[in-house]
C-alpha cells in the first residue's frame, strides 16, 4: 500500500537521505533502523509531509504523495506520531482525542453554533471513540487531566491513542519506545501487534530497542549514513554481516 | 552574598539619585530675559533622598519582600477548598450568571448619567477584550494591531452614515463584516508567522489603518475626523429632543414621557449590554466547538496539529476572522456613543491596553477577561483625584499583578468532559 521509490533529501551540501526504497504491505509491521543520524526521521518527514523530498516518488495506494502539504497527506490515512512527545499538553486528554477527530467532524460554523441534531450526534460520536481508544489504552481515569500532566509513558500511549481515532490506514511511529522501562515496553509491543490484528493498520516502526524491532517486525530496513544498507525479514538482518558491522555489533 | 545584595542595593540607590534629582531636585526659573538653574527647596531635596533611601533597604532585602510576597495567602479565599462537584458548581454558576445580567439591566435607571456612559465604555472594552481572547488567548496568535479592526467597525458606520445616511441597525453588521474581512486579509501575509515576527507585522497593519485613515482626506475628513455620527434607534424611536431622521418618532413624545437627556445613555448602554452578552455567549459556544478546539491545539504544538489533518491556513484564519468580527462590533457601538471619531481614537494604545486587559484576566478565561476589562477602564476612572500619577498607579498596579498572580485574575478553566465508560 505505500512503496517508496528512491527517496532522497539533500539539504544544501549534506545527503540527508540517498536512494532509500521502501514498502509496506497491507496488515504489515516495517522496522527502519540504523545508527543515529543515519537519516531514519527525515525519511519519515518526507513521508509525512514535512519535507519536500528532492528525489524520488513515494506512492500511498496508488497515489503519488511526495510534496503535498502535511495536513492532506494525513487526511488520506498516513498518520505519525514523534520522537518527542508532541501533545496538546495544556488541553485535557479528552480534547487531545477530540481535536485529533475533527476532519470527521461537521465543522460547519451554524451548524455548530446552533447545536443542531445532527451536530450534536457527530460531537457524542467522536466523544465515544474518544474514550474507546482511552480504554483501550488505559487512560480513561485521566480523561480529563491536562495531558501534560501525565505520566510520560501515558503520554506516549495518548499520542497513538490520538493518531488511532482519526483511523488511520498506516501509523508512522517514531521511537515509540525511547524513553519506556522494560514493562512499559512490552505493554507497548502488545499494543502494537494489537493495532495490526484488530484495525488492519498497517505499522512503520523507528526504533532502537532491537528486542521490540525483532519481536514485531514483519521486515525490517537498514538505513546506514542515509543509504540503505540492507532489508529482509528480523532473522535476515539480524544474520546480515554488513548490518552486525555498522549497527548491531560484533558480540 | 550579603556583600553582593549590599553593593547591588547601592548601586540602585545611586541610579535613582542620579535620576531622580535632576528632574526633581532642578528648578528652570526665568529671571527676565535668561534662564537661570535653581535648586529645588529643601523638601523635595528630602524626599528625593528618602525615594534613594526606600530603593536601598527594598534592594537590601529584595529576596525576603518578595519571597513573603509569594507565600503571602492568595486572593482568593476558597483556593485551599475542594472543588466542588461539577453539576452543583454549573447550577451555581448559571443562578449568578442570572442574578448579575438582571442587575446590570436594572441598575442604569438609579445611577447618575456619568456612571452608565462609563459602564457603555467598559462594555465596548469587553466587547473588544473578548474578541482579542479568541486570537491572544486561544489561538496564541500575539496581535499588536487589533485596534484597527476597531477602527475598521467605527469608520465602515461612520462613512456608511455621511454618505448613505445608513442606521445603526443596518451598520453594525456591515461593519462587523467589514472588519472581519481585513481580519481575513490580514491573516493571508501572517500565515507562516508565530511570536515576535507575527506581532511585528500586526503592530504594522494597525499603524497602516490609522496612518490611511489619516491621509484619506478626501474620504474620512483625515484628523479632522467625522463627526454627527447618530445613536442608535429602537423600533424607529429616536431619543433625542427633537426627531433627526424622517419617519422616526420621538421617545418621549410616544411613552409621553418628560425628555431626559439620560435617555438616549441608558438606551445606548442596553443595546452596548446585549451586544457584549452576544459576544460572549457565541465566544464560550465557539470554545467548545470544533473550531475553538483547534485554535488551541494550534497555539499548544502547531506540528502537531498540521500532523492530525488540521489545516493551519483555515484555522489562523478563522481566529483572526472571528477576533476582527467582534471588534467591527465593539467599533459601530464606539462611534454612535461618541457621536465623533477620528484616527486619535484608534492609536497603538489602544491596542496595547486590550492587550494587557486579555493578559491580567488570565489568558483564554472568559470571566477573567471581563473581570479585567471593568477593572482596567474603571480604575483609572476611581484615580482621577490624583490625576497626574493616574498612569503611575495603573503601570504599578499592572507590574504588581503580573509578579503576583502571573496566570492572570481567573485562569483559564478547562471545561470537564462526561465521558461514558464504554461496554
Amino acid at each position: 500500500m505505500l512503496e517508496v521509490r528512491n527517496l532522497s533529501m539533500r539539504f544544501g551540501g549534506l545527503l540527508a537521505v540517498d536512494q532509500v526504497s521502501l514498502d509496506v504491505q497491507e496488515r504489515e509491521i516495517v522496522s527502519i533502523i540504523g545508527p543515529n543520524g543515519a537519516g531514519k526521521t527525515t525519511v519519515f518527514n518526507c513521508m509525512s509531509g514535512f519535507y519536500r523530498p528532492t528525489g524520488g516518488t513515494i506512492l500511498f495506494e496508488g497515489r503519488e504523495i511526495q510534496g503535498k502539504p502535511d495536513f492532506r497527506i494525513s487526511r488520506l490515512g498516513l498518520v505519525r506520531t514523534f520522537q518527542h512527545v508532541r501533545l496538546f499538553s495544556k488541553m485535557t486528554v479528552v480534547e487531545n482525542l477530540l481535536v485529533a477527530q475533527h476532519r470527521h467532524l461537521n465543522t460547519n460554523l451554524i451548524a455548530g453554533l446552533l447545536r443542531t441534531p445532527s451536530y450534536r450526534q457527530r460531537e457524542q460520536q467522536a466523544l465515544d471513540r474518544a474514550a474507546y481508544w482511552l480504554d483501550r489504552v488505559g487512560l480513561l481515569d485521566m480523561a480529563n487531566r491536562e495531558a501534560g500532566n501525565l505520566a510520560y509513558g501515558q503520554q506516549r500511549r495518548l499520542e497513538i491513542a490520538r493518531c488511532m481515532v482519526t483511523e488511520p490506514k498506516l501509523l508512522m511511529l517514531d521511537e515509540p519506545a525511547a524513553g519506556l522501562n522494560p514493562a512499559e515496553t512490552r505493554d507497548l509491543n502488545q499494543l502494537i501487534i494489537g493495532l495490526k490484528e484488530d484495525y488492519n493498520v498497517s505499522v512503520v516502526l523507528i526504533e532502537h530497542d532491537m528486542s521490540l524491532v525483532m519481536e514485531i517486525s514483519d521486515r525490517i530496513n537498514v538505513i546506514n549514513q542515509g543509504r540503505p544498507l540492507a532489508s529482509g525479514t528480523p532473522d535476515e538482518v539480524r544474520q546480515n554481516d554488513d548490518v552486525i558491522k555498522a549497527y548491531l555489533g560484533e558480540a | 552574598m550579603a556583600t553582593h545584595s549590599l553593593k547591588h542595593a547601592l548601586f540602585c540607590a545611586v541610579v535613582t539619585l542620579i535620576i531622580a534629582y535632576p528632574i526633581l531636585g532642578l528648578d528652570l526659573e526665568a529671571r527676565g530675559t535668561s534662564v537661570v538653574l535653581a535648586g529645588a527647596d529643601t523638601a523635595t531635596v528630602v524626599s528625593v533622598l528618602a525615594a534613594a533611601l526606600v530603593v536601598f533597604v527594598f534592594q537590601l532585602f529584595r529576596h525576603r519582600i518578595l519571597g513573603s510576597l509569594g507565600t503571602m495567602p492568595s486572593l482568593n479565599p476558597f483556593a485551599n477548598r475542594e472543588p466542588m462537584p461539577q453539576d452543583k458548581r454549573q447550577r451555581l454558576e448559571t443562578i449568578a450568571l442570572v442574578v448579575l445580567v438582571v442587575a446590570a439591566l436594572i441598575w442604569p435607571f438609579f445611577v447618575s448619567r456619568g456612571a452608565v456612559d462609563l459602564a457603555t465604555l467598559v462594555l465596548i472594552y469587553i466587547m473588544l477584550a473578548l474578541g482579542l481572547n479568541v486570537v491572544v488567548g486561544l489561538a496564541g496568535l500575539l496581535d499588536l494591531g487589533y485596534v484597527a479592526f476597531y477602527a475598521v467597525g467605527a469608520y465602515t458606520f461612520a462613512l456608511l452614515h455621511q454618505y448613505f445616511g445608513v442606521s445603526f441597525w443596518v451598520a453594525l453588521p456591515v461593519g462587523a463584516g467589514l472588519a472581519a474581512t481585513f481580519g481575513l486579509l490580514l491573516g493571508f501575509p501572517v500565515l507562516r508567522l508565530r511570536g515576535d515576527y507575527l506581532a511585528i507585522v500586526t503592530l504594522g497593519f494597525g499603524e497602516i489603518i490609522r496612518i490611511l485613515l489619516n491621509n484619506m482626506t478626501w474620504l474620512t475628513g483625515g484628523p479632522n475626523g467625522i463627526g454627527g455620527i447618530p445613536d442608535p434607534t429602537v423600533f424607529g424611536m429616536e431619543f433625542g429632543r427633537r426627531v433627526k431622521e424622517e419617519g422616526n418618532v420621538s421617545f418621549h413624545e410616544i411613552f409621553d414621557v418628560a425628555y431626559s437627556g439620560s435617555h438616549k445613555i441608558i438606551v445606548l448602554y442596553l443595546i452596548a449590554l446585549v451586544l457584549a452578552l452576544f459576544t460572549a455567549l457565541v465566544i464560550r459556544r465557539f470554545t467548545k466547538m470544533p473550531v475553538g478546539r483547534s485554535w488551541e491545539a494550534l497555539r499548544e504544538d502547531e506540528i502537531a496539529a498540521r500532523s492530525l489533518g488540521l489545516s493551519r491556513t483555515a484555522v489562523k484564519l478563522s481566529a483572526f476572522t472571528i477576533g476582527a468580527f467582534f471588534a467591527g462590533f465593539a467599533g459601530t457601538v464606539f462611534a454612535s456613543k461618541q457621536g465623533f471619531i477620528s484616527p486619535e481614537s484608534f492609536v497603538f494604545l489602544e491596542s496595547a491596553i486590550i492587550l494587557a486587559i486579555v493578559v491580567l484576566g488570565g489568558m483564554g478565561s472568559q470571566l477573567g477577561v471581563i473581570l479585567a476589562a471593568v477593572a482596567v477602564i474603571i480604575l483609572p476612572e476611581l484615580a482621577r483625584e490624583f490625576s497626574e500619577y493616574r498612569m503611575l498607579i495603573f503601570g504599578a498596579a499592572m507590574v504588581l499583578m503580573m509578579v503576583w498572580r502571573p496566570q492572570g485574575l481567573l485562569p483559564m478553566r478547562r471545561i470537564h468532559i462526561e465521558i461514558n465508560k464504554q461496554e
